[in-house]
C-alpha cells in the first residue's frame, strides 16, 4: 500500500468538499501522509469562514442538492471543515493553497482558513506527490 | 466475550462515516495500554473499517457483536 494520498482540490461545493474531507480523514486514520492542493474553487472554499455560508452543491446534480443539504442537517453530519480538523487530529494532513489562485484571486495566506499551510507551486506539489497516490476532486 | 471488561464504551450509533470510527480512535488514544474499549456503531461501513484500522495501527481486535440492530466491537489497546 502507498503510505501517500495526494488530492488536488479543484471543486468548491459542498458535496465534494466532504468527499475530499472524509477521504482525507479515512487515509490519516489508516496511517498515510495526506497532501491537500487548493486550487480554484476548491482554494475559494476555503477563504477564511467561507464554509460558515457555503451550500453550494455539485450544478450536475441541482435536483438533488435541496434533498442533499436537508439529509446533512437532519442527521447532524459534521461540517466538511470540522471532518477536515479531526483528520489533522489523527494523521499527518497538510493543506496547501495553489500559488497561481492566490495571485488571481488577490488572496494572501492571511484570508485563507487557519489549517492551510502554505502557499505552493504546481511542481512543489508534484514533488510532494511523488512516490504515492493523487486524486483530482 | 462476556469475560472481558470493558474500561470505556462508546454509543456512535447514528453518526455517519468515517464519525464511528474517529471516535473509537480517540477512545484509543486517550486510553490505557492493556484495557479493553467498545464502541457501537450504526454505519454499515464500520464492519470492514474498524478492524481495518484496528489491524493497520496494531491493537489487538477482540471481536464485533449484534447490538440492538447496530454492531458493538471491542478492542484492546495494543501499544
Amino acid at each position: 500500500m502507498s503510505e501517500k494520498l495526494s488530492i488536488v482540490l479543484f471543486s468548491g461545493t459542498v458535496d465534494k468538499l466532504m468527499a475530499a474531507s472524509i477521504l482525507a480523514t479515512g487515509a490519516a486514520a489508516m496511517g498515510k501522509d495526506v497532501n491537500l492542493f487548493l486550487t480554484f474553487w476548491g482554494l475559494m472554499g476555503f477563504r477564511k469562514d467561507d464554509w460558515k455560508t457555503n451550500q453550494k452543491m455539485s450544478a450536475d446534480f441541482a435536483e438533488y442538492a435541496q434533498m442533499a443539504g436537508e439529509a446533512m442537517v437532519q442527521h447532524k453530519v459534521p461540517s466538511w471543515r470540522q471532518t477536515l480538523e479531526e483528520a489533522m487530529e489523527v494523521g499527518n494532513v497538510n493543506i496547501y493553497a495553489c500559488g497561481m489562485t492566490m495571485d488571481l484571486f488577490g488572496l494572501k495566506l492571511e484570508h485563507l482558513e487557519p489549517i492551510v499551510k502554505d502557499i505552493i507551486g504546481v511542481a512543489g506539489f508534484v514533488s510532494m506527490a511523488e512516490d504515492g497516490q493523487t486524486l483530482f476532486i | 466475550m462476556q469475560n472481558v471488561t470493558i474500561a470505556k464504551e462508546s454509543d456512535a450509533r447514528g453518526s455517519f462515516c468515517p464519525g464511528p470510527l474517529m471516535e473509537l480512535i480517540r477512545m484509543i488514544k486517550g486510553g490505557t495500554v492493556g484495557e479493553v474499549y467498545a464502541i457501537i456503531s450504526s454505519d454499515e461501513g464500520s464492519k470492514k473499517d474498524v478492524p481495518a484500522w484496528i489491524a493497520k495501527a496494531g491493537h489487538e481486535f477482540l471481536g464485533s457483536e449484534p447490538f440492538e440492530g447496530a454492531t458493538r466491537f471491542l478492542v484492546r489497546k495494543a501499544k
